[in-house]
């Protein structure tokens, strides 16, 4: 395939049966490999959509620095599009997060602005929305977006529609809501039917040390009545479900892909015949270094306990 | 046997910094106000004044979030783990 540059080749993602996986001939599981995204995640198709959008209405423009809080994909991806269109960048990034995602933003030449990482990705828009106050930043700002459930829509969902008619459940993370309320809608709009299966990431002690309740978040692009369900998913049953992709499937991806597995099969284990649709977000890459795949099960948990894959 | 209910490490404070306690109730709201009468205040941040959910508030029966269930009516039994957490973003 050619394409006239990196941007133009985000997207049109393989769609990949997980036979072994699939735990009964009438109900079958399948993947959406959004690692095959030139940065490495889905975050490739918002940070284009928001980019793209900001530059046709005027907020963006040359002499402006793009600021964005990340827990790393949309930082890695707007880091892409930045250098592509020759942009400054800074992102904030909670101080916990994988090595990998650090030094990727830094090679793309990304300033970074840490956010203390027992608030997780919270504490980082809470950093980054008082950053964004100064006129010389133009935050996309992907929780509040419409061009990031728009990327989703008319890309994610179209593409599942596309190469899968007959699909009949839906299962990705919730991290922006992005994926979940633009795909989810243009599943619905196919077939009203179709079950839209949002997992949630159970992360532990460190990014739980918030002052109050109220400092929850959810983001405003979310549409909660889009989801049918909403599962939490533990560090240690997303690991599992993680190694069994790489062990059965041959699938390298990122820890959250295990959490979204995990809860397909839960899933798959209630319904007698279905096709199942599973977002992988990423590849596995960036989180070698938390020892994922270790072969002692406990070394690997102890190391994704310690970094936030959300 | 009772329900168990993983606290937040915010409400912790509450039940003597235990994360992990005993409810009992039948249905979510129940549960809750049970827990209430054991450690009172723990609720305050988790049901509204208007005797809903809080916003920012997340609660899960046995992993699965009650807002798709029956919110605060979900069916709670023996056995039953209930979770509470503030709502977190990711991306």
């Amino acid at each position: 395939m050619r394409y006239r540059d990196i941007l133009d080749a985000i997207g049109e993602t393989p769609l990949v049966g997980l036979p072994r996986l699939s735990p009964k001939p009438q109900v079958r599981l399948w993947a959406k490999l959004e690692g095959q995204n030139p940065s490495g995640s889905l975050k490739d198709r918002i940070a284009k959509k928001m980019i793209e959008a900001a530059e046709a209405s005027g907020e963006l423009t040359t002499d402006k620095i793009i600021l964005e809080p990340t827990s790393g994909n949309t930082g890695i991806s707007l880091a892409m599009v930045a250098r592509r269109k020759g942009y400054r960048l800074t992102v904030v990034i909670p101080d916990n997060a994988s090595e990998e995602r650090i030094r990727l933003l830094e090679l793309f030449g990304a300033e970074i602005v840490y956010s203390p990482g027992e608030k997780g990705t919270n504490g980082s828009i809470e950093v980054a929305r008082a950053l964004a106050r100064d006129d010389r930043y133009h935050m996309p700002f992907q929780y509040g977006n419409p061009a990031n459930p728009l990327a989703h829509y008319e890309g994610t969902g179209a593409e599942i529609v596309r190469d899968l008619p007959e699909v009949t459940h839906f299962a990705a993370g919730l991290g922006t809501g992005g994926t979940l309320t633009g795909a989810g809608r243009r599943l619905h709009e196919h077939n009203p039917d179709i079950q839209v299966i949002a997992a949630e990431p159970e992360l532990g002690e460190m990014v739980y040390g918030l002052r109050s309740l109220d400092d929850g978040f959810i983001p405003p692009i979310f549409d909660e009545r889009v989801l049918d369900r909403k599962f939490l998913v533990s560090s240690s049953e997303s690991l599992r479900a993680t190694r069994e992709l790489t062990e059965k499937e041959g699938i390298f991806s990122g820890i959250s892909s295990g959490a979204v597995v995990n809860v397909a099969q839960r899933i798959a284990a209630e319904i007698d015949r279905g096709d199942v649709v599973c977002l992988l977000a990423d590849g596995g890459w960036k989180y070698l270094s938390t020892e994922a795949w270790a072969t002692e099960i406990e070394r690997a948990e102890k190391g994704v306990s310690e970094t936030l894959w959300w | 046997m009772s329900v168990r209910v993983k606290l937040p490490t915010i409400l912790r404070k509450h039940a003597g910094g235990e994360a992990l306690v005993d409810a009992d109730g039948a249905t979510l709201r129940e549960l809750l106000s049970d827990l209430e009468s054991r450690y009172p205040g723990i609720t305050k941040n988790v049901v509204s004044d208007e005797g809903g959910l809080h916003r920012f508030v997340n609660v899960y029966v046995n992993d699965e979030d009650v807002r798709y269930l029956g919110s605060l009516e979900t069916a709670v039994k023996d056995g039953d783990t209930v979770s509470i957490l503030p709502a977190v973003a990711g991306g």
